[in-house]
């Protein structure tokens, strides 16, 4: 269990920053769950990815460097991982539904769906 | 113990999970290939932050260490997944 | 002998990453880390098409806190879309931006703004890198959008990078 007695102030504000990380996580896989289409439900987990994050990671390095009695912020490691790799997921996913939903819209004989992106 | 974090720490363990049960229901309905990709990404982050989240239960920075992890091989899967989508087709769509 | 200079910023970013991953500031590290950095930095130059030569930090701090402002705003914005009732009360769609940037490190960081901000993502740029694509959740006022991304994140990042 969480070893230390951290003061007050400490404890208040990562329990808040805990808290909202949680809920927007939940908001956000919530979303994955109840938007209509692939291309609105990619939004969704974003939420998580940053401000959800943020939340949990600024909590850990609190507690953490309570802990320590120093300066502990290797979670910005995490951090600058995820900023740096999501666009590309992100990116790489809506790109192949735009080519999966043009293909099968020609293989069914409809009109060919307007280009949306060059590639 | 007088104290708050535990209750924030067991709210935020059921927050993870719940999420992390929406993006399964996702991942076993989702109709196109490119939504359980999706679904499977965002298992990965909720799967880190509830990592994060048991390291600040149990005050161990081995942790930190297995989130790590965890972000450099999710992101390393679901884009070679995504990527997959992307050129393959060798699956039938 | 020309290489040097222009290594520094990967090495120091590299270094940082080697000390921080290590959580320790001993001297062993320290000559460890120097090493190494300098050795994959002099191995992976002949990769690197071009060089990122940032300045203006001040900019570059402005530009960090916009968009964790930005990024809380519409933090709560999708939540509100995401909980609020079942249908019909948005509309989300592709949306096409002229662009002036042509760093290619400009439009990295530009890829990760759009990708921080929940909303809007990141969908492709032309061959020619003058139309950018992206998709947007709350897709009101065109217009709008265009005006922020350009004036808000596109300006500064052309001063930083170029």
């Amino acid at each position: 269990m969480i070893p230390v007695d951290l003061p007050l102030w400490a404890d208040v504000l990562a329990s808040l920053l805990l808290v909202s990380g949680g809920l927007l996580t939940l908001i956000g896989s919530l979303g994955l769950f109840r938007l209509p289409d692939l291309f609105a439900r990619i939004h969704a987990p974003t939420l998580g990815n940053t401000l959800g994050l943020a939340c949990v990671l600024l909590a850990s390095i609190l507690i953490a460097s309570m802990q320590a009695h120093r300066l502990v912020f290797q979670e910005l490691l995490i951090w600058l991982l995820v900023v740096v790799t999501s666009p590309l997921t992100a990116m790489l996913i809506i790109r192949a539904g735009i080519y999966r939903d043009r293909k099968s819209a020609r293989r069914k004989g409809m009109d060919r769906p307007d280009e949306a992106v060059d590639h | 113990m007088n104290s708050l974090l535990p209750w924030a720490v067991s709210f935020a363990l059921i927050a993870f999970s719940l999420a992390m049960i929406c993006a399964g229901i996702r991942l076993l309905r989702g109709p196109s290939a490119e939504d359980r990709v999706l679904a499977l990404d965002t298992l990965y982050v909720n799967s880190m932050l509830t990592v994060l989240t048991l390291g600040i239960l149990f005050g161990s920075r081995l942790y930190f260490d297995i989130a790590l992890l965890i972000a450099l091989f999710g992101f390393v899967g679901s884009a070679a997944m995504a990527k997959f989508l992307l050129r393959g087709e060798v699956i039938e769509s | 002998m020309k290489r040097w200079p222009s290594l520094s910023l990967f090495t120091v970013a590299l270094f940082a990453i080697w000390l921080l991953l290590n959580d320790s500031l001993a001297p062993g590290q320290v000559l460890l880390g120097l090493v190494m950095t300098i050795t994959v930095s002099l191995a992976t130059a002949a990769m690197l098409r071009s060089r990122a030569r940032p300045h203006h930090l001040l900019v570059a701090i402005r530009l960090f806190f916009v968009v964790f402002i930005d990024s809380v705003r519409s933090n709560i914005a999708v939540a509100r879309i995401i909980l609020g009732p079942a249908k019909g009360h948005f509309n989300s769609g592709f949306m096409k931006i002229p662009i002036d940037m042509r760093d290619s490190y400009g439009l990295t960081v530009l890829a990760c703004i759009l990708t921080a901000i929940p909303g809007t993502v990141w969908a492709g740029l032309s061959a020619d890198g003058e139309l950018l694509t992206i998709h947007v959740l709350d897709l009101h006022d065109e217009e709008a959008w265009i005006q922020t991304i350009k004036y808000r994140y596109e300006r500064p990042l052309m001063e930083i990078f170029e």
